[in-house]
């Protein structure tokens, strides 16, 4: 927790942060899932906080090492030509906040807590040059917003009696598993007053768990599998219809 | 009815896939190929990941052929002798496909050289068909008999060393030929989760000059089982094959295929080969398409 201790500002803040699921079950039938990020951010005596402030929420999903890849025009193709890598590019990634984060805080405090897509630290790998650095961090955002895994949300947040706020963030059902934290802050005028940190784990279950897992473990059997599969059901279907 | 594939990481309308296994199905029915050439593009476009994709469309193939295969067998047009020439060079094809594919991944070309080879393979494969059948339509309806051809081997067949007899198809031809003709379609299955149907049987009665009594059957044969080997490759290197996502398309397809081998029964061979000769252009050319054309995305991300 992050205190300020200014007269005319608000001061120290107690953040109670809360999601719906701590647990996110990908199983058969997954097409995605609702978060509910809400809480109760108070004075430490424990009343509303008098002045006005602003909450920004960060989801993040693991981080993982990616290859950007960069396709140029040669002799009339469309082909890859040249690519970076970057060492920590998180899985998923979304920003919630209760207006554009440009006007909650300024960019050097936005980039020191990574509060947009503008300020994620990647790492890359190799190139020094920050010019090329930063054109192929911009299509790797880019890339995963397309994709729906990237985005920001000003407005998503909204908060009601000074005291409780509470965003919605959608995961899609193409969202990489693993561990996830979801971090709230409250600011006011630039400054982060309080945060709290929850942590939300994605994990195939059941059905959908156990195919990923014998396809990842036990390959050998799970191909016998798939062609047998195959073959029964060619044969099963060619013997049906033979009799009519 | 949303269906989450465990493998490609993404739900799906399982009605869609079905729907499209299905579509290729009525093709192999009708046509008597596998139709993977169809499912994985059109997977690809609906956003499954190319590899799975790949994979995948192996063991929907495998399916197709089973049937057809049998019935070739019970009226004995399988030459089993070159049928098992042709497997053995295809399970070599599929082991260095699968070499070439991870080559072709760490270059971060696969995508391109899979779209390159769909654009090569099929825009001069129905082009070819498309002359063939258009000039034989025309002479159905002229009434001229179109002038029989010679069944010979191509010449490089004959200078290949070694020879077998292979008495069903009633060829006295080097076993080299067969074998390399096998490795060739083995490696594009494994690329590009094809079955190779609408090559082999071409190169079988062009290059090989087998009797067109067997071709077919062979042809099916060799499909059978180098989709079988891809599968198992996919299975055992890239991991990519999707079983819930094999099954809905296998659903479809062995239903398609027995609405479209009905549906054959009642066209013109010749229409029926012009039909499919330009869908392959149709394909062929969506794909040139996407190479020629700026992509909405000049950005990839892969894992490392």
């Amino acid at each position: 927790m992050l205190g300020a201790a200014h007269p005319e500002t608000v001061g120290p803040l107690v953040l109670v942060p809360e999601v719906s699921q701590h647990e996110i079950r990908v199983e058969q039938g997954f097409t995605g899932a609702d978060l509910l990020l809400y809480g109760a951010i108070l004075t430490p005596e424990g009343q509303p906080v008098a002045g006005d402030y602003d909450v920004v929420v960060v989801v993040e999903g693991p981080p993982r090492a990616v290859v950007v890849r960069e396709k140029r025009q040669v002799a009339g193709m469309w082909i890859n030509a040249a690519s970076s890598s970057f060492r920590s590019a998180p899985g998923f990634y979304a920003v919630a906040s209760s207006r554009p984060v440009a006007g909650i805080v300024d960019s050097r405090t936005a980039a020191i807590y990574e509060l947009g897509l503008d300020w994620l630290q990647l790492s890359p790998i190799g190139s020094i040059d920050p010019v090329r650095q930063q054109r192929f961090a911009r299509g790797l955002v880019d890339h995963m917003q397309r994709m729906g895994l990237y985005h920001e949300d000003p407005g998503a947040v909204s908060i009601s009696h000074q005291v409780l706020y509470q965003a919605r963030i959608t995961l899609p059902s193409s969202v990489p598993i693993g561990d996830y934290t979801a971090e709230t802050f409250a600011i006011s005028k630039g400054r982060v007053l309080a945060s709290g940190l929850t942590r939300i784990r994605v994990d195939k279950q059941g059905f959908a768990r156990f195919i990923a897992d014998r396809a990842e473990h036990a390959g050998l059997a799970y191909g016998l599998c798939a062609v047998a599969l195959s073959i029964a059901m060619g044969w099963i279907a060619g013997r049906l219809f033979a009799r009519v | 009815m949303d269906v989450y594939l465990p493998i490609a990481n993404l739900a799906v309308n399982g009605f869609v896939i079905v729907g499209l296994g299905a579509l290729t199905g009525v093709l192999s029915g009708m046509f008597g190929v596998g139709g993977g050439f169809l499912t994985t593009p059109l997977l690809i476009f609906y956003g499954v990941p190319p590899t799975v994709a790949a994979a995948s469309a192996a063991s929907q193939v495998t399916g197709a052929s089973v049937s057809g295969a049998l019935a070739h067998a019970r009226r004995g047009g399988i030459d089993y002798h070159i049928g098992a020439v042709l497997v053995v060079g295809g399970v070599i094809g599929t082991g260095l496909g699968a070499l070439l594919f991870r080559l072709l991944q760490a270059l971060g070309q696969i995508d391109t050289a899979i779209n390159l080879l769909y654009v090569i393979m099929l825009g001069s494969i129905g082009s070819l068909m498309a002359v063939e059948s258009i000039g034989a339509v025309r002479a159905r309806h002229t009434g001229r008999a179109q002038p029989a051809r010679r069944r010979r081997h191509h010449p490089l067949v004959a200078s290949l060393p070694l020879r077998w007899r292979f008495y069903r198809s009633g060829l006295y031809i080097s076993p080299l030929a067969p074998l390399l003709l096998g490795m060739f379609t083995g490696i594009l299955t494994m690329l590009m989760g094809i079955g190779g149907g609408f090559i082999l049987v071409p190169a079988m009665l062009y290059i090989l000059g087998m009797g067109v009594n067997v071709v077919v059957g062979t042809s099916l044969f060799q499909i059978l089982f180098v989709t079988m080997a891809t599968t198992m490759m996919h299975a055992l290197t890239t991991r990519a094959v999707d079983l819930v996502l094999a099954s809905l398309l296998l659903v479809g397809s062995v239903l398609g295929a027995q609405l479209g081998a009905g549906l054959a029964q009642k066209a013109k061979p010749d229409v029926l080969r012009l039909v499919l000769a330009l869908i392959v252009l149709g394909v062929a050319l969506r794909m040139a398409l996407g190479l020629g054309w700026r992509p909405d995305e000049i950005f990839t991300v892969v894992s490392l």
